[in-house]
């Protein structure tokens, strides 16, 4: 393995996508994203891709359809406002069963919002992105090495199941600087039979299309879909459990937050409260299984996330509602600190042991 | 001792906890010390976040109005002017890369007026200048946005959380590279104060710093 070098999140998703054989980037600069761009836009041409700055993100969307429908590997990058502007193309993206990879550094909102870190786009990530019967894989690292991997897989899914897949990210992990040991460059072996890149007059030539006009159709397309999300529902979810053998009270947290919330169950721990933690790494398809085994031994769950309650939900669905669920959250930017997490846990100790 | 010390490099490279270092290091031998945020780039990880230290050790700090507000605006206070004026010794932390410098470009004659050093801040682990040549290339580019010259290099190589000793002296061949190819001295080695790294004379000044900000997501 090569040496470990330092980079920004931001520059390891990007480095990382072109190793994964993504060759073509359509972006627009939004902070706390831009790097992403910028690294794409010194890279690119050098490597013979394409970096392309588009006059705004709903026109990177659709470049990224365009060149994705020709089986090349495709990204676009932006952040929360900017991934709400892309939404629509996303849907079409699904509905036209084409893979491609959207990274989402998430800030505060709603509306501009702000700059800083959030995770107030969950739900528009894992349920309400667009209109239309669909989902996209969503895949939440909490590190820089965890977002290069991710990268990779996310091309290797999206390809594999022909749907988006997003990395969502956040204004720390995007900015912040660790050690990274890059995977080496490596082709996809995913054959793209549907691709429009050429029919050599020895095949019929595809179509890629997510216009049906009779509804039986229509309903037939949407219903092979959603086996094939059942199919991911069983194999795809990917997880992390951290001391969670015997804990008490089990937090729930991804990305930024979990790095957070692992301090928190340190300093916990040294005060004797037995708190571990499960972190979901796919967030949509959801760990519901192995989160709801948790409730059998655990006497509560904490969800701690930088937003207002929004995976909280998930975390009581998956367990059926059948311990409580407490949150502990700062937003609109504002990071929540291992001592905010801690007193929680005690609340809850009181509360509930 | 010059009247103004300037910290530039690259994205990442470690100006600006350098810059913070080294304001607070001048302050116990000077009264009047300013530390100027010229980054106008980034918002995340600026010198506004050393705020509080800064204030209680009497280091003036000027930077970006509305640093760190919702209101990013990309301009520079006229209070910058303090540097130049007065019993002021000034550390100035310049954004990343070219783009970075431009902002300082408009102060070059004034700068050159008074008397400066600028320091070019490398990390041998940084992935876009792991080539001696390529940190040569941003040296360069960022001479040409600032209008100044650099007069020495700081060999800030380190790995984060994961830094050791041996992280720190493995890049004497690259700073020697780099330093052979620019005629630039080396005038400090710094690594983080808990490290203590086996360095020579041929490294400069040993440097021990602290990481201000350490943020709760750290591991370390």
């Amino acid at each position: 393995m090569a040496d470990k070098v330092l980079m920004k999140g931001n520059e390891a998703l990007a480095e990382s996508a072109i190793r994964a054989g993504c060759r073509c980037f359509f972006g627009y600069p939004i902070t706390p994203q831009t790097e992403v761009a910028a690294y794409m836009a010194k890279r690119m041409p050098q490597i013979g891709g394409t970096y392309l700055q588009a006059e705004s993100e709903v026109a990177a969307i659709n470049m990224v359809y365009g060149a994705t429908s020709t089986g090349t590997r495709a990204m676009t990058s932006s952040s929360s406002p900017g991934i709400s502007l892309k939404a629509e193309g996303i849907s079409y993206l699904a509905g036209s069963d084409l893979p491609a990879v959207i990274i989402n550094i998430c800030r505060g909102g709603p509306g501009l919002g702000g700059i800083q870190p959030a995770q107030s786009d969950y739900n528009q990530a894992t349920k309400g992105l667009a209109h239309g019967d669909f989902h996209i894989l969503v895949l939440a690292p909490n590190g820089i090495q965890e977002m290069c991997d991710l990268v990779s897989d996310a091309f290797d899914l999206a390809d594999t199941y022909r749907m988006p897949a997003m990395i969502l990210g956040d204004g720390m992990l995007g900015q912040m600087m660790e050690p990274v040991a890059l995977p080496e460059p490596h082709e996809s072996k995913i054959a793209k039979p549907w691709a429009t890149c050429g029919t050599d007059m020895k095949r019929k030539h595809n179509v890629i299309n997510s216009l049906y006009i009779k509804p039986d159709e229509l309903e037939k397309i949407v219903m092979d879909r959603y086996a094939r999300y059942r199919h991911i529902e069983e194999n795809e979810v990917r997880y992390e459990e951290l001391m969670t053998e015997d804990a008490d009270i089990v937090i729930v947290a991804y990305g930024a937050s979990s790095r957070i919330a692992r301090n928190a169950i340190m300093a916990a721990r040294a005060e004797g409260i037995r708190v571990g933690m499960f972190r979901p790494i796919t967030l949509w398809p959801y760990p519901k299984k192995a989160l709801n085994r948790l409730a059998d031994t655990a006497k509560a769950f904490l969800s701690v996330e930088l937003s207002m309650g929004q995976m909280i939900d998930d975390v009581k669905l998956a367990i059926n509602c059948r311990r409580p669920v407490y949150l502990a959250n700062r937003t609109g930017g504002m990071v929540i600190t291992p001592n905010e997490i801690l007193a929680k846990i005690r609340e809850i100790k009181g509360e509930t042991l | 001792m010059k009247k103004i010390t300037i910290f530039a490099g690259h994205y990442g490279s470690g100006k600006t906890n350098l810059a913070v270092n080294a304001a607070l290091a001048l302050k116990r031998r000077h009264d009047s010390v300013i530390l100027c945020d010229m980054d106008i780039v980034n918002p995340y990880f600026r010198t506004k976040d050393s705020e509080a230290i800064l204030s209680e050790a009497g280091v003036r700090l000027i930077s970006p109005r509305f640093a760190n507000s919702n209101v990013d605006l990309p301009y520079l206070p006229a209070e910058v002017a303090a540097i130049f004026g007065g019993n002021y010794v000034s550390v100035i932390d310049v954004g990343g890369d070219d783009s970075g410098a431009i902002a300082l470009g408009q102060y070059a004659d004034r700068i050159k007026a008074v008397g400066y050093d600028m320091l070019l801040v490398l990390n041998a682990r940084r992935y876009l200048t792991l080539e001696p040549t390529e940190a040569v290339e941003i040296m360069h580019e960022i001479e040409s946005a600032s209008s100044l010259r650099f007069t020495g290099l700081i060999n800030n190589t380190n790995l984060g959380h994961e830094s050791t000793a041996e992280t720190v002296t493995q890049a004497r061949n690259y700073m020697e590279a780099v330093s052979k190819e620019t005629g630039l001295p080396l005038v400090a080695t710094s690594y983080r104060e808990d490290l203590s790294p086996a360095l020579t004379p041929q490294d400069g000044v040993a440097w021990p710093i602290k990481i201000y900000e350490k943020p709760g997501w750290a591991l370390y």
